[in-house]
C-alpha cells in the first residue's frame, strides 16, 4: 500500500508545481490546493500507515495499538490553515483582477 | 548610595529622560523639557563629583550586571580616572549646552524631541565611557552614532541636513561595525570581553598573529568616529545641526569617543611599530588638513569643524607617539578642546542667531553690535590659537616639547615637529581670521536686522567655560591638576610620568615654536586677507582632492549601479520565475541526499496492496492530473476536479485510522468548493479556441516544457522520499507520551483534540488568530472589491432568465432561479436544525471521539451558506441576523480568557484542569477547561468561515458604482 500512497503524493506535488508556475491566478489556487493535499499526505505518513488501528484511547492498554497522533493533529491545522490560505489567495486574486484588469499573476499581460 | 547603584542611575536615568521628553506638552516643551535635560545632566555631574574620592587614588569602582555569564558577557559598568574625566565632561558640558538650547531654540520647533535626542545622546555617550565590557562599548558606541544622525537631521526639511546626516551614519556606522569586529578579534585573543582583563593582557594582544588585523580594525573605528583623514569630511557636513548639537557632539564629546577609546586601549596594544606609524601620522596628517582647510572656509562653523578636525588630529598624534608625557599631553587637550571649541561654538550660534548668516563675506565690525559675545569669543579663540595664559597653551606647549624630542629617525625628527608648527600657525591664522573678520572693520552691509545681545542666560554657558579657559590657563595647577593627574595616572599606572603644568618653563624650544606659530600665523592672516576676502570657498590645491567625492562616488556605486546591477542581474518582479526558483532550490536541496544515498531506505512495502484503495487513487491521480490540464480554460471542471482528489485524500485519512482528519477533509472541500465557487463569477472568460493559438509562442513552449520536467522532478521526488519514509522503521517519537498522557492529563480519550486544546493549546491559540486575521483581511479587502470591468454585467444566464421573466406576464423577477431550487430549498433550511445539532454534538464529543472545535465550527457553518444557497442571501439576512465579525472576536476572547483563567489558580498560562459531573438527564461527563478553549475555537471558526463566505457573497448583489457600470456598458457593448 506504501507504494500507491508515494506514488499519489508523487502525482499530487507534480501537478500542483505544475499549475503553481502557470501564469493564470486561479491555476496558482488550484495548484496550490493540490499541493497541500501532497504535503499533508506526506506528513501524515510520517506516522506511517495503519489500517483499523484505534484513534481513540481507552484509558489502559498497549499504546502501541493506537495510530500516530502527533502527525494527525499537526495536519488537522494545516488543513484548516490551508483553507484560510487558499481563501485569501482568492480574494487577493479577485481583488487584484479588479484593480489591474487582468487574472495573469503578475498583473498584466506580457 | 553604593557605588553601583550610582553608577546605574547616571547611566540609566539619561534614557528615562529621554523617554519622558516626548510626552511633555508642546506649549511647554521649551522649557519643561529643558529643566528636564539639565536636571539630568546636573545629576550625572552631581553623582560623578560624589565618586571622585572612590577613584582619586587610581582605583576603578566596578559594577557588574549578570548579561550572557554563560557566554561570559556581563554588563559591566567601570570608572576610573580618564571615564570620570569624560563623564564629567559629557555632563558638565551637557548642562551648559542645554542651558545654552533653551535659548537657541525656536518654541515652534519640535524641541520636546530635541532634548529627548539629546538625551538619549548623553546616556549612550555616558555608556561608552562608563562601559568595562567591549561589547557592551560598542553597543553604546553604536548608539551614538544614531542620535547624532538623529540630531544632525534634526531639521529634516532641509537636504543639507539630511544629506550630512546620512554621511555621518554610514560612516561612524561603518566605523563601527569595523570596531566591533575588531573588538569581537581583541577578545578572542584575551578570551575575555571585561576591560580589566583585555588591559592586563597587553602583551598577549601586541604578540598575537592577530594583532594587526585587531588593530586596523580599531582605528578604523576610532577614525572614523574622530574624525580623522581620510574620513574627516563627514564633520564639516554634519555642521548642518542645529549649534547645540555641534557644540557639544561635534566638538566637545562624541567626536572624542574614538580618541577615548585609542586611550583605554593604549595600555593593551600601543608602543608597537604599526601602532605609532599609523596612528602618529594620521594624526599628523589630519591634524595639517584641518587646519589649512579651517583657513579657508566661507562659513564661521566651516571653520570651526575643521579646526576640531585639526585638533582631533593633534591628540591622535600625541596618542600615537605612545611616550608617557604625550598621552599626559593627549589628555590634558581633550579636556582644553573641549571647553574653548564649545564656547566657540556656542558663539557662532550667537551670530547666527543675531545676524541670520554664518558666512564670513557677510558679517563685519559686528564688535559694536555685540561688545561681550565678542569679548568672549576673542578669548576662547585665543585659546585655540594657543596664546600664552589660556589653557590651549599648555597643551599646545606639551605638544610641541613631545614632537621636538629626538628619535634614532631622521624623518620622524624633521617631519613632527614642522608639520605642529606649520599647522599652529595655520591655527593662528584661522584663529584671528574668526575674530577679526566678525567683529572688526566696517558695520555689516548686508545683514537684513539689526545684531542685539542675546538673553544674559544664553551667553552664561559660553562665559562659564571661557572663565574655565582662563583659570586653567593661569593657574593649571590649583584647577585641573589633580584631575589630569587621576585621569592619567588610570591610564598609564605606575609608568605616570613626571611633568609640571607652570606656565612658564622658561625660554626653550616648545616655546620659541609657539613664538613661531604666533608670528607666523598672524604675518600669514595679513598676506591672504585679501584673497578670503574675495570670498573663494574652499581651501586652495587641495580643493579638489576631497574625500566627500570619494564618499558620494563610492555611495553612488554601491547603492545605485551595483544595486541596480545585482537587481537587473537576480531580481524579477514576475511571480512566474520567482516560483521557479523556489521550486528549484528545492529540488537541488532534495536531490543532493537523494543523490549521495541513492538506494537508502527502499525497502518493500510492509502493508498489502488493498485493491479498493487503489482503485480510488486511481481516479484520485486522475482528477489531479486533470485538474492540472483544465485549469486555464475550464474553471468549473479543475474545481471539480480538484475535488476529486480532495475526497480521494480524505478517504485515505480514513482508511489508516485518521477520523479526526477524515473528518476536517470533507468539511474543508465543501467549503473551499462553495468559496471557489462564489469567486468563478469574478474571473474573465477565457476560450481555449480562440487563445490556442497565441499562446504557442516558441519561448511559451519551451516554458511549458522546463516545468513540465520540473514538475514531473517534483513529483518524483516527493513520492521517491513518502516511500521511503513509509517503508523505514517508525523511530521512537513523541507520540507515546501523549498516547499515555492524554486521558491522565488532559482528560480525553481523543488524543488528536487533547493535543490541540490542551498540550499545544498555545499553538492553536496562534492558528486560530491567524484564521481570525485571514477572515478580516478578506473582508477588508472585499469591501474595497473593484471588480473589472467586464465582470460588472450579470452573467450571461441570469440575463436571460430575466429577459425571459420580464417577456412572460405570469412570472415575476427572480423566480426562475427560485423555482428551480424549490424543493432542495425546503430540504435545506429544514437541514438547518439537524446542522445545528449536529455540530453542537461533535463538539461536545470532540474530547473523547472525533470531533471538536474544529469539525463542530465548519459544521455549523456549512449550516449557514446551506441558507444562503437556499433562500438567497436578501432572504437570508431578513430573517437571520448574524454577525460574524463578533464571533470572531468572542471566539478569540473566550480562548484567551480560558488560558488566562489558569493564572487564577497560579498556573501558566493555559493549564487545563478537568474533572467529572454528574449532570442530570446526561449523566457523568467529563468537565475539562479545555472544553472552553475548544468553544472558544469552535466559534471562531464559525466567524471565520462564514464571514470569509458571506463577504464574497455579497459582492454580487452590491451595486456598482454608476461610473464603473458605464465604463463596463461602454467595453461590453464591443
Amino acid at each position: 500500500m506504501e507504494a500507491v500512497i508515494a506514488i499519489s503524493i508523487g502525482i499530487l506535488a507534480a501537478s500542483g508545481v505544475w499549475l503553481i508556475l502557470r501564469p493564470r491566478t486561479f491555476q496558482v489556487v488550484i495548484g496550490l490546493s493540490l499541493l497541500s493535499y501532497a504535503v499533508n499526505l506526506f506528513i501524515f505518513s510520517m506516522g506511517r500507515l495503519r489500517s483499523n488501528a484505534a484513534a481513540v484511547v481507552d484509558g489502559s492498554g498497549d499504546i502501541s495499538a493506537y495510530a500516530d497522533p502527533v502527525p494527525q493533529s499537526l495536519v488537522l491545522t494545516a488543513i484548516v490553515i490551508g483553507f484560510a490560505m487558499t481563501a485569501l489567495f482568492l480574494v487577493v486574486l479577485l481583488a487584484a483582477r479588479g484593480l489591474t484588469g487582468t487574472d495573469h499573476v503578475d498583473g498584466r499581460e506580457r | 548610595m553604593p557605588d553601583g547603584l550610582l553608577l546605574t542611575t547616571i547611566t540609566v536615568l539619561p534614557f528615562l529622560g529621554m523617554l519622558a521628553a516626548p510626552f511633555i506638552p508642546a506649549r511647554r516643551a521649551r522649557n519643561a523639557a529643558a529643566v528636564l535635560a539639565g536636571f539630568v545632566a546636573l545629576a550625572g555631574l552631581a553623582i560623578m563629583i560624589a565618586m571622585y574620592p572612590g577613584i582619586a587614588d587610581g582605583g576603578v569602582v566596578r559594577h557588574d550586571i549578570a548579561w550572557l555569564p554563560d557566554l561570559g558577557l556581563n554588563i559591566v559598568l567601570r570608572l576610573n580616572g580618564l571615564s570620570w574625566m569624560f563623564a564629567v565632561m559629557i555632563t558638565g558640558i551637557g548642562f551648559l549646552v542645554v542651558l545654552y538650547a533653551r535659548y537657541y531654540m525656536q518654541p515652534d520647533e519640535p524641541v520636546a524631541r530635541f532634548f529627548a535626542l539629546f538625551l538619549g545622546f548623553m546616556g549612550s555617550m555616558l555608556g561608552i565611557v562608563l562601559s568595562g565590557n567591549l561589547v557592551q562599548l560598542v553597543l553604546f558606541w553604536e548608539l551614538t552614532s544614531i542620535f547624532s544622525f538623529l540630531l544632525i537631521g534634526y531639521w529634516h526639511a532641509s537636504s543639507n541636513a539630511r544629506d550630512g546626516a546620512r554621511m555621518a551614519l554610514i560612516l561612524t556606522g561603518t566605523g563601527g561595525l569595523a570596531l566591533f569586529v575588531g573588538m569581537l578579534v581583541l577578545g578572542h585573543i584575551v578570551g575575555s570581553y571585561d576591560v580589566d582583563v583585555v588591559l592586563a593582557s597587553g602583551d598577549i594582544i601586541r604578540n598575537h598573529p592577530l594583532y594587526l588585523t585587531a588593530l586596523i580594525l580599531v582605528l578604523i573605528g576610532a577614525f572614523t568616529k574622530s574624525a580623522q583623514f581620510p574620513f574627516q569630511f563627514w564633520l564639516p557636513r554634519a555642521m548642518a545641526a542645529p549649534t547645540p548639537v555641534s557644540a557639544y557632539l561635534h566638538s566637545a564629546t562624541m567626536v572624542k569617543a574614538g580618541v577615548y577609546v585609542l586611550l583605554l586601549l593604549s595600555p593593551a596594544m600601543s608602543g608597537t611599530g604599526p601602532w605609532v606609524w599609523i596612528v602618529t601620522y594620521t594624526g599628523l596628517i589630519t591634524l595639517l588638513i584641518g587646519a589649512y582647510s579651517a583657513v579657508f572656509q566661507s562659513d564661521l562653523k566651516g571653520l570651526l569643524a575643521y579646526s576640531t578636525i585639526s585638533h582631533l588630529g593633534l591628540i591622535v598624534t600625541l596618542i600615537g607617539m605612545s611616550s608617557p608625557l604625550a598621552l599626559v599631553a593627549a589628555v590634558f587637550h581633550v579636556a582644553n578642546h573641549a571647553t574653548f571649541k564649545a564656547s566657540l561654538f556656542m558663539a557662532a550660534g550667537i551670530i547666527d542667531h543675531e545676524t541670520g548668516t554664518r558666512e564670513f563675506r557677510k558679517l563685519s565690525g559686528l564688535f559694536r553690535y555685540l561688545p561681550f559675545t565678542g569679548t568672549l569669543a576673542m578669548v576662547a579663540a585665543a585659546a585655540m590659537a594657543g596664546v600664552p595664559l589660556l589653557n590651549g597653551f599648555l597643551s599646545k606647549e606639551m605638544f610641541f616639547a613631545e614632537t621636538a624630542l629626538k628619535n634614532s629617525n631622521a624623518f620622524v625628527d624633521v617631519s613632527l615637529p614642522l608639520g605642529a608648527v606649520i599647522a599652529s600657525l595655520f591655527a593662528v591664522t584661522y584663529s584671528l581670521r574668526f575674530i577679526h573678520d566678525v567683529f572688526f572693520g566696517p558695520p555689516p552691509t548686508q545683514l537684513d536686522r539689526v545684531p542685539h545681545e542675546p538673553p544674559a542666560l544664553m551667553r552664561r554657558p559660553i562665559e562659564i567655560l571661557v572663565l574655565l579657559c582662563l583659570l586653567v590657563g593661569i593657574i593649571p595647577g590649583l584647577t585641573i591638576g589633580p584631575y589630569l593627574e587621576t585621569a592619567v595616572r588610570s591610564v598609564l599606572g605606575d609608568e605616570t610620568p613626571y611633568y609640571s603644568l607652570a606656565v612658564w618653563h622658561g625660554l626653550n624650544v616648545p616655546l620659541l615654536m609657539s613664538l613661531g606659530a604666533l608670528v607666523g600665523g598672524a604675518l600669514l592672516y595679513l598676506l591672504i586677507q585679501g584673497y578670503l576676502k574675495r570670498g573663494a570657498d574652499g581651501p586652495p590645491i587641495i580643493r579638489h582632492l576631497m574625500g566627500q567625492r570619494i564618499f558620494e562616488r563610492i555611495l553612488l556605486l554601491v547603492s545605485v549601479k551595483w544595486a541596480r546591477a545585482l537587481e537587473r542581474l537576480l531580481g524579477t518582479r514576475r511571480l512566474q520565475p520567482q516560483l521557479a526558483l523556489l521550486v528549484g532550490v528545492a529540488l537541488i536541496a532534495g536531490a543532493i541526499p537523494l543523490l549521495m544515498n541513492p538506494a537508502g531506505g527502499l525497502g518493500a512495502s510492509p502493508t498489502p496492496i488493498d485493491p479498493a484503495l487503489v482503485i480510488v487513487w486511481l481516479l484520485g491521480n486522475a482528477c489531479a492530473v486533470g485538474a492540472a490540464f483544465q485549469a486555464k480554460y475550464h474553471r468549473l471542471v479543475a474545481l471539480v476536479l480538484m475535488g476529486g482528489a480532495g475526497l480521494a485524500t480524505t478517504i485515505t485519512f480514513a482508511w489508516f485510522s485518521a477520523p479526526d482528519l477524515a473528518l476536517t477533509q470533507v468539511l474543508v472541500e465543501v467549503v473551499t468548493t462553495i468559496l471557489i465557487l462564489l469567486g468563478l463569477r469574478w474571473l474573465p472568460q477565457r476560450r481555449e479556441e480562440v487563445e490556442i493559438d497565441i499562446a504557442a509562442t516558441r519561448g511559451a513552449r519551451l516554458r511549458r516544457a522546463r516545468d513540465l520536467v520540473m514538475a514531473c522532478a517534483a513529483g518524483l521526488g516527493m513520492a521517491l522520499f513518502s516511500y521511503a519514509i513509509l517503508t523505514s522503521e517508525a523511530p521512537d517519537s513523541i507520540a507515546k507520551f501523549f498516547l499515555e498522557n492524554a486521558y491522565n492529563l488532559g482528560g480525553g480519550r481523543n488524543v488528536v483534540n487533547v493535543i490541540l486544546v490542551d498540550f499545544r493549546g498555545f499553538d492553536t491559540l496562534g492558528e486560530i488568530t491567524v484564521l481570525g486575521i485571514v477572515a478580516l483581511t478578506t473582508f477588508a479587502l472585499l469591501r474595497r472589491f473593484r471588480p473589472a470591468a467586464d465582470s460588472i454585467e450579470r452573467p450571461e444566464q441570469q440575463r436571460l432568465q430575466s429577459e425571459y421573466e420580464a417577456a412572460s406576464p405570469d412570472d415575476v423577477t427572480g423566480s426562475i432561479a427560485s423555482d428551480f431550487l424549490r424543493v432542495p430549498a425546503v430540504t435545506m433550511r429544514w437541514l438547518f436544525p439537524i446542522i445545528v445539532v449536529l455540530s453542537v454534538y461533535l463538539f461536545l464529543r470532540g474530547h473523547d471521539l472525533p470531533g471538536g472545535g474544529f469539525i463542530a465550527g465548519i459544521t455549523l457553518s456549512t449550516g449557514f451558506v446551506l441558507q444562503y444557497l437556499a433562500g438567497g442571501t436578501r432572504w437570508v439576512e431578513s430573517r437571520l441576523r448574524i454577525n460574524p465579525i463578533i464571533w470572531i472576536g468572542a471566539g478569540l476572547l473566550i480562548a484567551m480568557l480560558t488560558g488566562v483563567g489558569a493564572w487564577l489558580f497560579g498556573m501558566p498560562f493555559l493549564t487545563s484542569s478537568f474533572q467529572y459531573l454528574d449532570l442530570p438527564l446526561l449523566g457523568r461527563v467529563p468537565l475539562a477547561s479545555a472544553l472552553a478553549f475548544d468553544l472558544g475555537v469552535f466559534v471562531l471558526v464559525v466567524g471565520a468561515t462564514v464571514l470569509i463566505l458571506i463577504a464574497l457573497a455579497h459582492q454580487s448583489i452590491r451595486n456598482a458604482k454608476p461610473s464603473a457600470r458605464r465604463a463596463a456598458s461602454g467595453t461590453g457593448g464591443a
